[in-house]
């Protein structure tokens, strides 16, 4: 019942929204499904312990052996409740900002939530590519409605980009729902597929080309940059805190306990090509002027660190990853919030005109440097939490013989991205005020609500993350069992 | 059978009723109401109720297969007539014979889908194709119009010739014109080879495969747009019904010797149309690649040859009729037929946009839409028969590039200003394309509606 209502709540929300016209309402309108969501979310999370209240399963295409089955295990629940955080989180933070034609926009946010949903409880093969994809067409049109300037291009380049990847990760699932048994495209049917080593090899690509557009991954991340400054922030928000979690879910979720095989072997491959990604990512971050760039190719960096951990296969690095996943989305949310209102108020976002905002915004400057330390992992923060578990986790792998090379080089990254978060501190808050800045004034309610949320979350997770690593304990460990413990793979383990 | 008789019978009232009729609207309502007493016919059929009882001596075999594709492109046609009929009209003087023509062409329609026998596929295919001919040229007065249809002739003649050809050496070879006696006494011999390699090529120009499809973006191009909306959906559609028919039927013992020729087939089909498309600045040109490109598509339901193939053509057919058919209706009413043409279209007209953009999505097949469904579908055929996987993702990447020419509409409708003008439409005409908008999702979300038909 409740992934149904997960879904359900802002699909229906959201075509209403489409005819609410008037702008003060449909923004209430919005807040108000997504904060219902979020207690949906929640009371999952607490109060009902029941398993029939988290499955649920209806006839869809009975020729296709296909149904409309959900279910919320750990990973979706920690996913699902991100996603239903970061939505009025967004609504609130972007409470100001004036949308021509609101209605739309709104509506086409909360479809997009809808979609995402889908995508984290999907237990069925088909269901979760149309999810997948319905996802993607919100986010398209959000993005070239109401963006930059470069809108239109950039966001195509996203969608073809993105498109190719599905489109492939298609052929793929059909690929392997041919040796299923009984032919279905039920989860438990894949995990069963009758694959031979070659035949997983080659489809590994398949289906990890499509999540690591997503993610993105080197070499596969050149149309995020530029999304995220084209985008109206809002968008950007949900791309970067909730979207490309689709790319690290659909890895745990659709790639590892189907093609096991493939990902012990390709394991070094994706590792080091998301290493070589961190490092390029952090290295242009240090160079921008641009504060959403910056933030993009952090953002970059940070997935390839989640990318090498679940390629490590091991079991604490595992959940890091997963509690991770929530960090980075509230992390980053509140890295834009920041950013919005930075150019809102003064009207860009060069950290070359920037300069000395503590002094003009002292509140801002409180939330924003607090979410940048969570942003290079600070003792105390949520980050350190997830980071210091990914790193026991390469470290101690078992499945890899160049664990020792791949913590080196994403460590580097740790400096590096505490190098140009600092900078971007040092250069926004601190120093003489700028010209840009000199008329400023202070964040407003709105504001101190939104980034309030994100500080305690940060803080608490920082101090107590036992509550949130025991939502994701049992589907970590599963995981990496189902491929370690594999007879074809253990003899080769480097115990 | 009931639709074979009552299609003729129609085209023959419709004849007369020019005489008659004064009124151009009662015509038009006379055609819509005909055709929808076909549909109904054809419905009662499926069902087991028959108004005629004629001996056709085994060279017709009114089937479920044939007759649940007659729906289909019957419940297409009179989509087509709700749509487009007040636009048949302004193309001429003549315009009850247009809709007798049309008539016409269901017949041979009818003929095409239920052929057992060779001699019935020439006649079904050449009734399709001459009224085409005729309807190409209605627009007389311009030059274009009579190239194409000029165009047209010659070489939908050149491939007739290749098709008595074959239907000759094959006779030669096999003694019979009956398909399933061919299918039995069918072997790799040279003359049946040769036959059959001549009614593939003559069957690819007439669903415009490459390398095959040089008329197919001039005659498209030059035909009053209304008729090519009526060639490149329902009367396509009805080639790929006799082309699968064919090659199930009477080269199902052979498909050693012809599944790699479909398949380079395919490949080529796809290249070409999808590449081609993307450098049309005319939507209208753009629409006749992409009808290129999706015959590529529909193609692998004949490389297949399984059940997951016929499935997917019927799906195929329907949600590319339907779709197409919508698109063409709102770009008749365009005053410009180039991409900047569509400018700024979703503030002068959002239902129009709104329902021109699920077409368009459809077309590109993403899911939720029918398109997805089809595409999806041939796919799984392909990938069921265990060979050529480079079919698939060759395919799939071209489906990818086809996103590039639907999305510019989508582009142009939606994040461009301009003053995109449209001549005046009724309610009915705002009500159609919202009804056909919400039957493409339906067949998206519930494909079993219509593929238990297969079954039931």
């Amino acid at each position: 019942m409740i992934p149904v209502l997960l879904i359900l709540i802002p699909l229906l929300t959201g075509l209403v929204a489409f005819f609410v016209k008037n702008e003060k309402s449909v923004k209430g309108w919005a807040l108000a499904s997504s904060v219902i969501t979020l207690a949906v979310s929640l009371i999952g999370l607490t109060v009902l312990k029941d398993p029939e209240y988290f499955a649920q399963r209806y006839e869809w295409m009975g020729s296709l052996n296909s149904s409309f089955s959900v279910k919320l295990d750990g990973l979706s629940q920690i996913l699902c409740l991100l996603n239903a955080v970061a939505f009025p989180l967004i609504f609130i933070a972007t409470w100001k900002t004036v949308y021509a034609k609101a209605n739309n926009f709104f509506a086409l946010m909360l479809l997009m939530q809808a979609g995402m949903m889908g995508v984290f409880v999907a237990a069925d093969a088909l269901l979760f590519y149309f999810f997948w994809e319905l996802a993607l067409i919100p986010a398209y049109f959000l993005c070239s409605q109401w963006g930059g300037p470069r809108r239109i291009q950039v966001t195509f380049k996203f969608f073809i980009y993105t498109f190719v990847g599905s489109l492939l990760m298609l052929v793929g699932l059909l690929y392997i729902y041919f040796h299923t048994p009984g032919r279905s495209f039920d989860i438990t049917a894949f995990y069963n597929a009758a694959l031979t080593s070659k035949e997983q090899d080659w489809l590994f690509w398949l289906l990890f080309i499509a999540f690591a557009i997503k993610m993105p991954i080197f070499p596969f991340h050149t149309w995020q940059p530029d999304t995220y400054e084209q985008s109206p922030t809002a968008v950007t928000m949900a791309l970067s805190g909730v979207m490309v979690k689709m790319g690290v879910f659909g890895l745990l979720r659709w790639l590892l306990p189907v093609l096991p095989l493939a990902s012990w072997r390709w394991g070094d491959t994706t590792s080091t090509l998301a290493v070589v990604g961190m490092i390029y990512a952090s290295l242009i971050a240090i160079q921008q002027d641009d504060i959403k760039r910056l933030v993009a190719y952090s953002s970059i960096a940070h997935i390839g660190l989640m990318c090498v951990t679940i390629f490590s296969l091991n079991n604490i690095g595992m959940q890091g990853v997963m509690i991770q996943l929530f960090n980075h989305g509230i992390n980053i949310i509140g890295l834009w919030i920041g950013a919005e209102w930075i150019e809102r108020q003064m009207g860009t976002r060069k950290l070359s005109e920037l300069g000395g905002l503590a002094q003009k915004a002292p509140a801002l400057a409180i939330f924003f440097v607090v979410i940048a330390l969570a942003n290079i992992a600070l003792p105390l923060t949520n980050a350190f939490v997830g980071e210091f578990l990914m790193f026991t986790g390469i470290f101690s792998s078992i499945a890899t013989h160049y664990s020792l090379w791949f913590t080196v080089l994403a460590g580097v990254c740790i400096i590096l991205a505490a190098v140009y978060t600092l900078n971007l501190i040092r250069k926004i808050f601190y120093g003489n005020v700028s010209a840009a800045v000199s008329a400023a004034g202070d964040i407003r309610l709105s504001e101190k609500l939104a980034l309030g949320v994100i500080v305690i979350l940060i803080v608490w997770i920082g101090i107590y993350s036992q509550p949130f690593l025991r939502i994701t304990e049992d589907i970590s460990a599963d995981i990496t069992n189902g491929i370690i413990n594999r007879p074809e793979i253990a003899r080769y383990l480097t115990r | 059978m009931n639709a074979l008789i009552l299609s003729a019978v129609l085209g023959v009232i419709m004849m007369f009723s020019g005489l008659l009729l004064k009124q151009k609207s009662n015509l038009r309502h006379l055609a819509t109401a005909g055709l929808f007493l076909l549909f109904v016919a054809n419905l009662l059929e499926m069902s087991g109720i028959t108004f005629f009882s004629i001996n056709v001596g085994s060279m017709m075999h009114f089937d479920r297969f044939a007759l649940l594709f007659n729906s289909v492109i019957f419940f297409s046609t009179f989509v087509y007539f709700l749509l487009s009929a007040r636009d048949i009209e302004r193309t001429g003087s003549y315009y009850a014979e247009y809709f007798a023509l049309i008539f016409f062409i269901l017949c041979g329609v009818v003929l095409a889908t239920s052929f057992t026998s060779l001699l019935i596929l020439f006649l079904g295919i050449e009734i399709i194709s001459i009224p085409l001919y005729i309807l190409t040229g209605s627009d007389k007065k311009n030059l274009r119009s009579n190239e194409a249809s000029l165009k047209y002739f010659l070489l939908g003649a050149f491939s007739t010739g290749l098709m008595l050809m074959g239907i000759a050496l094959i006779y030669g070879s096999a003694g019979s014109f009956d398909t399933a006696q061919i299918n039995v006494a069918a072997k790799p011999g040279t003359l049946m080879i040769a036959g059959m390699i001549l009614l593939l090529f003559s069957m690819a120009f007439k669903v415009s495969a490459a390398p095959f499809h040089f008329w197919t973006p001039d005659v498209y191009d030059g035909a009053p747009t209304v008729f090519t909306s009526f060639m490149a959906t329902i009367v396509k559609v009805a080639v790929f019904v006799a082309f699968i028919r064919l090659f199930y039927e009477a080269f199902g013992r052979l498909q050693q010797q012809w599944q790699i020729w479909i398949a380079l087939i395919t490949a080529a089909t796809l290249l070409i149309g999808n590449i081609t498309a993307v450098f049309q600045q005319s939507v209208k040109r753009m629409l006749a690649y992409s009808s290129i490109a999706q015959a590529g598509f529909m193609l692998m339901a004949i490389y297949a040859m399984n059940m997951d193939g016929k499935e997917g053509l019927l799906i195929y057919s329907a949600a590319y009729s339907l779709a197409t058919i919508g698109i063409f209706a709102v770009l008749i009413k365009m005053n410009d037929y180039t991409f900047d043409g569509f400018n700024g279209l979703a503030k002068q007209e959002p239902l129009l946009a709104a329902t021109t953009a699920i077409f368009l999505l459809s077309l590109a097949g993403i899911p939720l839409t029918g398109g997805f469904i089809a595409k999806f579908k041939m796919l799984e055929s392909v990938i069921a028969t265990g060979k050529n996987f480079w079919l698939v993702i060759f395919a799939v990447l071209m489906a990818a590039v086809s996103v590039y020419y639907y999305f510019r509409v989508i582009q142009a409708m939606y994040f461009k200003d301009g003053p995109a003008r449209v001549i005046p439409i009724s309610p009915v005409f705002k009500g159609t394309l919202v009804a056909l908008a919400v039957l493409i999702i339906l067949l998206g979300i519930f494909p079993e509606l219509l593929l238990n038909w297969f079954y039931f």
